[in-house]
C-alpha cells in the first residue's frame, strides 16, 4: 500500500515541480527566444527575423562585454575553487566540520549586494583602507586617481565574487569530505612519504572534485550572469554582458528589448560554452595531474601553497568583515571625509524613520522570504518523503531538474516569464515575486536537505513502523523531529537565497515589490552612503538572524522538552 | 511655519470654481493608492513624495506609493510589457516622473493617457502660451499629455576649499582639466545627467546653436558636433581614470566630490548642492554656478500611462503638485529645493509671499549665478551624440 | 642499530585521561617480524598511528620512536620512512591500479619508462600482471590487499607497520595472503611490526610476540 501511495505522492510532487518550476523556465525561455528572433507584438515587432541579432552585433562594446563576462565568470570560479580546495586542506584536521560551518555562516548569509556595496567602499581609492593609511603612510590628501572599483579588467568584480563563492565552495567541500575517506587517504599518502599538503592535492582533491562538480557549474553560471554585484563592482564602460543586457531591457528605447532578448540567448550560449570550456579544462588538468602523480615527487611546494592559501583566505575573510563593518559604520555616520579614518560626526538619523524608509522593505523582504521558503520546504519534504515511500532513489534526470534553475541564467527567462505571466492574467506583484524567488529557493533547500534526509538512520523509521506507526505518523513523529536541525538549516539557507534575489524581484515585481536588496542596489547608485548602509546592514542581518535561529532553535526546543543539552 | 503651510494648502485646495468633471474625478480618486514610478536615487525627492502622500491622504483620501526606479525606463518597459500582454486596464503604473526621450517614446507608442493637463484646476497657474517652457519637453510639444512639477537647471558644483576660480565656460573647463588631470569627470552619457553635460557643451561649442532646435539632419549634424568632439577628445585623457570609466549618475558623482575623488559635481537642480550640505552629504564649502553663457534648463513632468489602474488618483496627484503652496514647499531648500514651475505673474500676493519667505544658503546660487536659461536641443541630437559618445568611448 | 625501537611509549586519549596501556618498550630487529597482540580496544591501532606519525589531534603521547638509531618521534609522518599497511587496504579510487603503485614508487627512480617498468614488475610479482589500467574498485579483496602491499613496498620504507591487514579477509584467503605479505617483507630485511589480535597471524609471522598489557 505504501509503495503505491508513495508513487502517487511522487507523481503529485513531480507535477508540482514541472508546473511550478520547469514550465515557467521553459515558457520564459520561449518568450525571450521569440523576442530574440523579432517577435514581440508589444513593441510592434511581429515578424520573425535575424534583425535583433544584427542590432545586437552592432551595439557598441558588445564583444568586450562578452569577453569580460567570460573572463570574470571563469576566472572568479576557477580562483574561488582553487582557493577553497586549498583552504579546505588547511582547515582539515584543524577545525571540526561543525565549527567550520558555523564560521562560514555569516559569509554565506550576507547577500552579494551587501558584500559588494561594503567591499566597494573598503577598497576604493577613497575607501576605508586608504583612509586608515592616509595621510600618515601614503601622503595622500586627496585620493589617488586609480581605478579600483569598476576597473576595466573586472578584478574587483572577481574579488567580490570570490568573497562570496569561496565560503560557498568550502561548505560544499565540507559535506563532500564526509563522503570520502579523507583521513585514511592522507595517512596512506604520508606513510608513502608525501607531505600532508602534497597528499591533499594528489589524493584528496581528485576524490572531492567529482562530488562538487554540479555546484561548480552553478557558481560558474551564476558568476557569468550576475547582475547586482557586477553593477556595483564590475566594469562600467562597457559592463559585463549580463549588466549590459539588463540595461538594454530597461532602456528607454523599447526597440532595444529585441537585441536584449538576443543577448539573453547569447548569455545562455556563453554559459554553455563556459561549461564546455571547463569540461575541457577538467580533462587537461586530469591528464596533467596523472603525469604529476606518476612521477612520484615528494616535494614541498604544495605545503607552501597551502600556507599561501591560508594567508589569502585570511585576507579575504578580513575584507569581508571590513566590508560588512563599513556598512554599519556608515549607517551611523553623519560626515566622514577623506582622509579621516573614522567619521567626524555621528548620527542615528538614517535609522530613525523606519516607517518612511526601511521598515516596509524589511517587512516585504521577510514576508517574501518566509513564504517562498515555507513553500519550498514543504515541496522538498514532500519530494523526499515520496521517494522514501515509493522506495525509489533519485534518478539523474530528477537531480538535473533540481539544478535547472541554478544553471540556466536567470535573466534568460525572467523577462520572458514576466510577459508570459501578464499574458495569462497573473499580475506582477508580491505573489509573482514569491513564486519567482521559490524557483531559486527550492533547489537550495532541496540540496541542503537531501543529504541529511538520506543519512537518517533507517532503523529509527523501521522501529516506529514495527511499533505500528503509519507513514504519516512516522513522518510527523519521527522523521521531522529528528531532522529538525537540518530542516531549519535548509530553511535558513532558503531564506538567505530569497533575501539576496535581485532580478526576479525587479522583473516580476513590476517595481511594486521593494525588498531590501532592490532598494540597496538602487540606493547604491545614489549619493547617501548612510542610507545605503542601513539597507545593506539590514539585508545582511536578516539572513544572519535566520541562520542564528536555525542554530539556536533546536537546542531551545530540546531544553523545553527537558532533554539535557549534552 | 508648519501651521501656515497647512493653512496655505487648505487655502489652495478650497479654491472654488471646480468643474463638474473634476468633482467626479475627486470622488473616483478617493481611496485610491497611486503607484508613482519615480527615480528613487534622491532621498529628498523620496521624502517629498512621502510628505505629499500624507498631505493628499488627509485632504483627498488619495495615497501615493512611490515605486523607486533606478532608471525611468524601467517603468516604460513595464507598460510596454503590459501592452504586449493585452492588458489595457488595471496597469501597474499610475504615474511616471518622465522627461524627453522616455516621454517621446511612450507618446509615440500610444502608451500615455491624455490630454489631461487642461482638466487640472491648478493648471491655471501655469504659463501655457504657445512654446512656453511648460508646454515643451525637449522641444517635443507636450500637448497636455504631461503635467509639469519641477524646474531643472544645469549647474556645476565645486568645493571652494580646493578650487578657487572655477572655469566659467566649457572651453575653460578643458584648460582647467589639463592643469588638474584626473580631478574632473561627468556621469556616463548613457545617464541623463551625462548626456546633459554633453548637450551643454554642444550648445556652447556649436558654430550655430539655432540648428539644435530642429531634428538633427545628417547634413548639418557633422558640422554642428565637430567642435564638440574636438574639445572632448582633448578633455578625455585629463578626466578621472583617464576617461576610461565614468560614474553612473550625478549622485555617484556627488559622492565622489564628497570623497575628494574629484573636484566637481554637476546637477540638473540648482539647489541640489545646498540641500546636500544641509543633509551632511557635502562639505559646507561647496558652491554651485552655471557657465557664463547660461545653462540648459527644462521642466520635469509627470505622465499617466494609458492603462493606469488609478487614473483619477494620478490626476489628483498631478494637480496637487501644481498647487502654489506645494510648489513653495518644494522650493524650500530644507525640503526639496526645486524651483517652481508656476508663472509668478499668475500668483496672488499671499502666494508670492510664501516664495519670498523661503530660507537661503551660501551653496544656493543666486539668479545672477545662474544666468540665462538655454533651451534643450531637439531629442534627436541627444540620441545621436550619446550614440557617438558610446561608440567612441568603448573603442 | 638498524631496528625499530620504541622506548617507554605511553598514550593517553586526552590530557586528563588514563594511559591506554602500560608503558611499552620494544625493539624490532631488521628482518624480523614482531607481532604485537592485545585485546581489542586496548589501543593497538593508536600505537600504530603514533609510530607512523598519524596520531590524531587530542591524543597525548610520551616516549620515543627510533629507527636505525635516529629519533623520529618529532618528525612528520612523511619524513619517517615508515610504511603502513592498513586494515582496509585503501587503494586511491581516483587512480588506476598501476597509478596507485607509481604513486607509491620512490622518486629516486626517475624517467617515465623506468617507473613504468618498475610498476609492471611489482604488479607481476603480486600476480596482478596486466592490471595496470584497472579501476581499483573492480579488484577482489585479496587483489586489493596485494596491490596495497606492493604500493607500500615501492616507497622503499625503512620499517613497516602492518595494522591487522588480514582481519577483514575471509579465512581461505587469509593464509594465502599472509604468506604473500611475509615473503615479501622478509626479503626486504627491514623491521616489521605486525599488530593483530589473531594468534594465527603471530605464529605465521614466526617472530617474537609481544603482548600489549593493560595498565
Amino acid at each position: 500500500m505504501t509503495a503505491a501511495d508513495g508513487r502517487w505522492m511522487r507523481l503529485c510532487v513531480l507535477g508540482i515541480v514541472l508546473a511550478g518550476l520547469v514550465l515557467p523556465i521553459v515558457t520564459g525561455l520561449w518568450q525571450t527566444g521569440r523576442a530574440a528572433f523579432g517577435h514581440l507584438p508589444a513593441v510592434g515587432a511581429v515578424s520573425i527575423s535575424l534583425d535583433p541579432w544584427r542590432a545586437l552585433a552592432a551595439l557598441p562594446g558588445l564583444w568586450r562585454s562578452v569577453a569580460l563576462s567570460l573572463w570574470t565568470g571563469v576566472g572568479s570560479t576557477a580562483l574561488s575553487l582553487l582557493l577553497a580546495l586549498a583552504l579546505a586542506g588547511v582547515l582539515n584536521g584543524r577545525l571540526s566540520a561543525g565549527r567550520t560551518a558555523r564560521l562560514l555562516a555569516p559569509a554565506l548569509a550576507a547577500p552579494h549586494a551587501a558584500v559588494a556595496i561594503g567591499l566597494a567602499y573598503v577598497i576604493a581609492p577613497s575607501g576605508w583602507i586608504a583612509r586608515l593609511l592616509s595621510p600618515w603612510a601614503t601622503g595622500w590628501q586627496v585620493p589617488p586617481d586609480v581605478a579600483i572599483v569598476h576597473d576595466t579588467a573586472g578584478l574587483s568584480l572577481i574579488l567580490g565574487l570570490m568573497v562570496k563563492e569561496v565560503p560557498f565552495f568550502l561548505l560544499v567541500l565540507l559535506s563532500a569530505q564526509g563522503q570520502i575517506a579523507v583521513r585514511a587517504s592522507l595517512a596512506a599518502g604520508r606513510a608513502l612519504g608525501y607531505g600532508a599538503g602534497t597528499a591533499w592535492w594528489k589524493l584528496v582533491v581528485p576524490q572531492l572534485y567529482p562530488l562538487i562538480r554540479l555546484p561548480v557549474f552553478v557558481v560558474l553560471s551564476f558568476a557569468l550572469s550576475v547582475v547586482d554585484m557586477a553593477m556595483l563592482l564590475g566594469p562600467s564602460n562597457p559592463p559585463t554582458l549580463a549588466v549590459a543586457m539588463t540595461r538594454w531591457f530597461l532602456a528607454a528605447e523599447t526597440r532595444l528589448i529585441l537585441p536584449a532578448s538576443a543577448a539573453a540567448f547569447l548569455l545562455s550560449g556563453l554559459v554553455a560554452a563556459a561549461i564546455a570550456l571547463w569540461l575541457a579544462g577538467e580533462r587537461a588538468v586530469a591528464a596533467l595531474g596523472r603525469v604529476w602523480l606518476r612521477r612520484g615527487r615528494r616535494g614541498r611546494v604544495a605545503e607552501r601553497g597551502l600556507v599561501l592559501a591560508g594567508a589569502v583566505g585570511a585576507v579575504l575573510a578580513a575584507l569581508a568583515a571590513a566590508a560588512l563593518a563599513s556598512l554599519l559604520v556608515w549607517s551611523v555616520a553623519w560626515r566622514w571625509s577623506f582622509p579621516d579614518a573614522w567619521p567626524e560626526s555621528w548620527s542615528l538619523g538614517a535609522w530613525m524613520r523606519p516607517a518612511a524608509g526601511w521598515g516596509p522593505a524589511v517587512v516585504e523582504t521577510a514576508r517574501t522570504g518566509v513564504v517562498a521558503t515555507l513553500l519550498s520546504l514543504a515541496l522538498a519534504i514532500a519530494w523526499l518523503e515520496s521517494e522514501d515511500r515509493a522506495g525509489l532513489g533519485r534518478a539523474r534526470w530528477a537531480e538535473a531538474l533540481i539544478y535547472l534553475p541554478l544553471i540556466v541564467p536567470q535573466i534568460a527567462f525572467l523577462f520572458g516569464l514576466s510577459i508570459a505571466l501578464l499574458g495569462v492574467g497573473l499580475p506582477a506583484g508580491a505573489p509573482a515575486v514569491i513564486w519567482g524567488h521559490a524557483l531559486f529557493v527550492f533547489p537550495y533547500v532541496m540540496i541542503a536537505l537531501s543529504e541529511s534526509w538520506r543519512a537518517l538512520d533507517p532503523r529509527l523509521v523501521r522501529s516506529a513502523a514495527a511499533l505500528g506507526a503509519g507513514p504519516w505518523r512516522r513522518l510527523v513523529a519521527v522523521k521531522l523531529p529528528v531532522l529538525s536541525r537540518p530542516i531549519l538549516t535548509a530553511a535558513a539557507i532558503g531564506f538567505a537565497v530569497s533575501v539576496a534575489q535581485y532580478l526576479p524581484t525587479l522583473f516580476l515585481g513590476a517595481g511594486r515589490v521593494a525588498t531590501l536588496t532592490t532598494e540597496a542596489v538602487t540606493l547604491a547608485s545614489g549619493s547617501d552612503r548612510r542610507i545605503t548602509g542601513v539597507y545593506a546592514v539590514l539585508q545582511a542581518a536578516l539572513p544572519f538572524a535566520a541562520y542564528l535561529l536555525a542554530l539556536l532553535l533546536p537546542a531551545a526546543m530540546r531544553r523545553r522538552r527537558g532533554l539535557a543539552a549534552s | 511655519m508648519r501651521l501656515s503651510l497647512v493653512a496655505l494648502i487648505a487655502l489652495g485646495l478650497a479654491s472654488p470654481a471646480l468643474g463638474e468633471t473634476w468633482e467626479e474625478t475627486l470622488a473616483a480618486a478617493r481611496g485610491q493608492t497611486v503607484y508613482w514610478n519615480a527615480w528613487g536615487g534622491d532621498k529628498r525627492t523620496n521624502d517629498f513624495i512621502a510628505w505629499a502622500s500624507g498631505a493628499l491622504e488627509a485632504q483627498y483620501g488619495v495615497a501615493i506609493r512611490q515605486v523607486k526606479l533606478s532608471d525611468t525606463a524601467e517603468a516604460v518597459t513595464r507598460v510596454v510589457a503590459e501592452k504586449a500582454a493585452g492588458q489595457t486596464e488595471g496597469g501597474a503604473v499610475d504615474l511616471i516622473w518622465i522627461n524627453g526621450a522616455n516621454f517621446q517614446s511612450m507618446k509615440e507608442a500610444g502608451l500615455l493617457y491624455g490630454p489631461f493637463l487642461q482638466e487640472l484646476p491648478n493648471a491655471r497657474y501655469l504659463d501655457l502660451s504657445e512654446g512656453s517652457a511648460a508646454t515643451v519637453d525637449f522641444t517635443i510639444p507636450t500637448e497636455g499629455y504631461e503635467s509639469p512639477w519641477r524646474l531643472a537647471r544645469f549647474v556645476l558644483t565645486y568645493d571652494g576649499a580646493r578650487v578657487e576660480t572655477p572655469p566659467r565656460s566649457m572651453a575653460a573647463l578643458g584648460d582647467w582639466a589639463a592643469a588638474h588631470p584626473g580631478r574632473f569627470t561627468h556621469p556616463t552619457a548613457a545617464n541623463f545627467m551625462g548626456a546633459t553635460f554633453l548637450k551643454q557643451a554642444l550648445i556652447e561649442l556649436a558654430p550655430d546653436p539655432s540648428v539644435l532646435q530642429s531634428p538633427a539632419s545628417d547634413a548639418g549634424y557633422e558640422a554642428a558636433v565637430a567642435p564638440l568632439w574636438a574639445w572632448y577628445d582633448a578633455l578625455r585623457p585629463n578626466l578621472w581614470h583617464g576617461g576610461e570609466g565614468f560614474p553612473e549618475n550625478e549622485s555617484v558623482l556627488q559622492q565622489m566630490l564628497n570623497d575628494g575623488e574629484v573636484d566637481f559635481a554637476m546637477a540638473f537642480d540648482p539647489a541640489a548642492a545646498a540641500a546636500a550640505v544641509e543633509r551632511g552629504l557635502l562639505p559646507d564649502t561647496v558652491r554651485s554656478y552655471a557657465p557664463d553663457a547660461g545653462s540648459i534648463g527644462n521642466i520635469s513632468f509627470v505622465a499617466i500611462p494609458f492603462n493606469a489602474a488609478h487614473r483619477e488618483g494620478a490626476m489628483v496627484v498631478a494637480n496637487f503638485l501644481l498647487d502654489p503652496a506645494v510648489q513653495a514647499h518644494a522650493q524650500d531648500i530644507t525640503v526639496l529645493g526645486s524651483y517652481s514651475v508656476l508663472d509668478p505673474t499668475k500668483l496672488d500676493a499671499a502666494q508670492q509671499a510664501a516664495f519670498a519667505a523661503l530660507p537661503s544658503s551660501p551653496a544656493l546660487p543666486s539668479n545672477a549665478d545662474l544666468g540665462r536659461t538655454l533651451a534643450e536641443p531637439h531629442p534627436s541630437w541627444m540620441t545621436r551624440i550619446v550614440e557617438d559618445w558610446t561608440r567612441r568611448s568603448t573603442e | 642499530m638498524s631496528g625499530l625501537v620504541l622506548e617507554v611509549v605511553s598514550i593517553r586519549p586526552g590530557a586528563a585521561a588514563q594511559p591506554l596501556f602500560a608503558p611499552l618498550d620494544l625493539t624490532v630487529a631488521a628482518g624480523s617480524i614482531t607481532t604485537l597482540m592485545g585485546a581489542s580496544g586496548i589501543g593497538k591501532s593508536t600505537l600504530v598511528d603514533f609510530v607512523g606519525g598519524h596520531l590524531a589531534a587530542g591524543f597525548e603521547a610520551t616516549g620515543r620512536v627510533l629507527l636505525g638509531g635516529r629519533d623520529v618521534t618529532r618528525l612528520p609522518a612523511e619524513a619517517r620512512r615508515i610504511g603502513i599497511l592498513f586494515q582496509d587496504a585503501l587503494l586511491f579510487p581516483h587512480l588506476s591500479v598501476g597509478d596507485n603503485l607509481s604513486f607509491g614508487l620512490a622518486q629516486r627512480i626517475g624517467g617515465r619508462r623506468a617507473r613504468r617498468i618498475a610498476v609492471e614488475a611489482a604488479l607481476d610479482q603480486a600476480g596482478l600482471g596486466g592490471f595496470h589500467d584497472r579501476d581499483p574498485a573492480t579488484l577482489s579483496g585479496g587483489q586489493r590487499a596485494r596491490a596495497a602491499l606492493m604500493r607500500t613496498l615501492m616507497a622503499d620504507p625503512a620499517a613497516l607497520l602492518l595494522d591487522e591487514p588480514f582481519s577483514k579477509l575471509d579465512p581461505a584467503l587469509r593464509s594465502e595472503l599472509r604468506e604473500f605479505v611475509f615473503d615479501h617483507v622478509r626479503a626486504r630485511a627491514i623491521p616489521v611490526l605486525l599488530v593483530s589480535h589473531d594468534r594465527e597471524d603471530a605464529s605465521a609471522a614466526g617472530g617474537p610476540v609481544v603482548l600489549l598489557a593493560e595498565r
